[in-house]
């Protein structure tokens, strides 16, 4: 008791309590890797099912994903490319090889992968239904991310969502609502010339707008959220990133009306 | 004698002393979580389990932890304790443990598991600052169950996710409280609380600090 307060018994004492923290820490969190992989896949599953429309509470994932295929995309050309299987793009983004610096950074994403992914949704009849954009971008505190499903015309918005944000909950939060992910059913990326004409508005669309089906409402209080989600569909369906694809899709559909992309 | 002991240890912190209603300790976790009850039972279950374990391990290393460096000592076993409630939440909880998010987290600064491992788990034997612990994780509950059940029913109109007061936009008479959703709610609640436990136990009314003697007039501050 008398050296319970000395030097080595400090040293002593720290070491073995953080030894031991530290083992009991490690071994939760490498035996629990498994289930916790195992739920973040089911929850983007999920969200992609949910964004296709196709989602029902309690339906067989594994079973409801085999209509959902996944390919990879290089942004530059728009062509599809074959990667491994483990292909992260978020990981590749950071890759000195695999990813580049943006210069003109209006998504605030920093960096971008070079190849990316989407997920093509297929009917009973075995035709695309769904095209789905992984997208991800800054709003007021942190990096949004969510998926944005196209129509098989590769320009109609089918539905947005986000699955992970750090926004203030009631005011920039609501963009996790179905309430607001719903104004972007039916609103067009492209003008006719193939320019990007999306774009989130300060407030409330007009009715009388003329380009009403390029703008969606802003939430209310959360400024510069719809700011971000704005700029962020913008970017990743522009020149630098689904840009190049979309354009391919939209012109492959136009002569003969084969919409196999 | 001893078991007789150990029942005050268990029911003090329930109502005699509350570490909310009493030491209004913890309120931060009890204004965040609390929107649904399932939120608030799961926050209630990794408190309790925290509490308890973290008063039994501090007491058991008691009188070997070094005086100057007993604080960080507790906050290591606490820290690595919330980080197994963390990691088995998102294991098994997935859902769950996402929309409690960082208040799992933060679980650490709750005020109350600090400072049961300092005031009683530091001079007690192991079993019963266990039971401390418990205890005052049990009386957290109390008060956590009543804001959180108190915002779902009037801010929803449901329990639990069933539906009891049916809500006008889906065509039923109940109009939700739209505060009862924001945190300053829960401020309203828990004073609610306090008031009716001490109109209960009035022994727990703080005496007024200071009075302002009988023959003062207002004439006489100036």
């Amino acid at each position: 008791m008398a050296s319970r307060d000395s030097i080595a018994n400090t040293l002593r004492v720290s070491f073995m309590v953080c030894l031991v923290c530290a083992i009991v820490v490690s071994t939760a969190a490498v035996s629990l890797r498994e289930a916790q992989q195992q739920n973040r896949l089911q929850f983007r599953q999920t969200n992609i099912l949910q964004v296709a429309g196709i989602y029902e509470p309690g339906m067989d994932l594994s079973a409801a994903f085999e209509r959902v295929e996944r390919r990879f995309v290089e942004f530059e050309s728009g062509n599809y490319v074959d990667m491994p299987d483990d292909y992260d793009p978020v990981r590749a983004a950071r890759d000195p090889e695999m990813g580049r610096t943006l210069e003109r950074d209006p998504a605030g994403i920093r960096r971008q992968p070079k190849v990316g992914e989407v997920f093509l949704v297929r009917d009973e009849a075995d035709e695309v239904s769904r095209i789905i954009l992984p997208v991800h971008g800054y709003g007021l505190w942190s990096t949004m991310y969510g998926f944005l499903a196209l129509e098989p015309d590769a320009n109609t918005v089918a539905g947005i969502s986000f699955y992970e944000h750090g926004e203030t909950p009631g005011l920039g939060g609501d963009i996790e609502k179905p309430r607001w992910q719903q104004l972007w059913e039916g609103k067009r990326l492209y003008d006719e010339d193939g320019e990007v004409a999306i774009r989130v508005v300060k407030g409330a669309v007009p009715e009388d707008a003329p380009n009403r089906e390029h703008r969606v409402d802003g939430l209310t209080g959360a400024t510069i959220t719809s700011e971000g989600v704005s700029q962020l569909v913008r970017f990743w369906v522009g020149e630098r990133a689904f840009g190049p694809y979309l354009d391919r899709v939209r012109k492959e559909n136009q002569p003969d009306g084969n919409s196999d992309g | 004698m001893a078991t007789a002991k150990l029942k005050g240890v268990l029911f003090n912190p329930i109502f005699n002393n509350n570490p909310i209603a009493l030491q209004i300790l913890g309120i931060c976790s009890a204004l965040a979580i609390t929107t649904t009850l399932e939120n608030t039972v799961t926050m209630c279950l990794a408190v309790i389990f925290v509490l308890t374990f973290s008063n039994f391990f501090v007491s058991l290393i008691r009188s070997h932890i070094p005086t100057n460096v007993r604080i960080i000592v507790q906050m290591t076993i606490i820290t690595s304790l919330v980080i197994v409630v963390d990691q088995v939440l998102q294991a098994y909880a997935y859902e769950i443990s996402r929309q409690l998010s960082v208040f799992v987290g933060l679980i650490i600064t709750n005020c109350i598991i600090l400072g049961r491992a300092e005031a009683y788990a530091m001079n007690n034997s192991p079993v019963a600052s266990a039971v401390d612990g418990f205890g005052n994780a049990l009386g957290y509950s109390i008060v956590l169950l009543f804001v959180g059940a108190s915002r779902e029913l009037f801010g929803s109109g449901t329990l639990a996710g069933i539906e009891i007061l049916r809500p006008v936009a889906e065509g039923g008479w109940y109009e939700p409280n739209g505060m009862m959703l924001l945190p300053p709610s829960a401020f309203l609640l828990i004073g609610g609380f306090i008031w009716l436990l001490r109109a209960w136990k009035p022994e727990q009314i703080e005496e007024t600090p200071f009075r302002i003697a009988p023959n003062s007039r207002p004439a006489r501050a100036y």
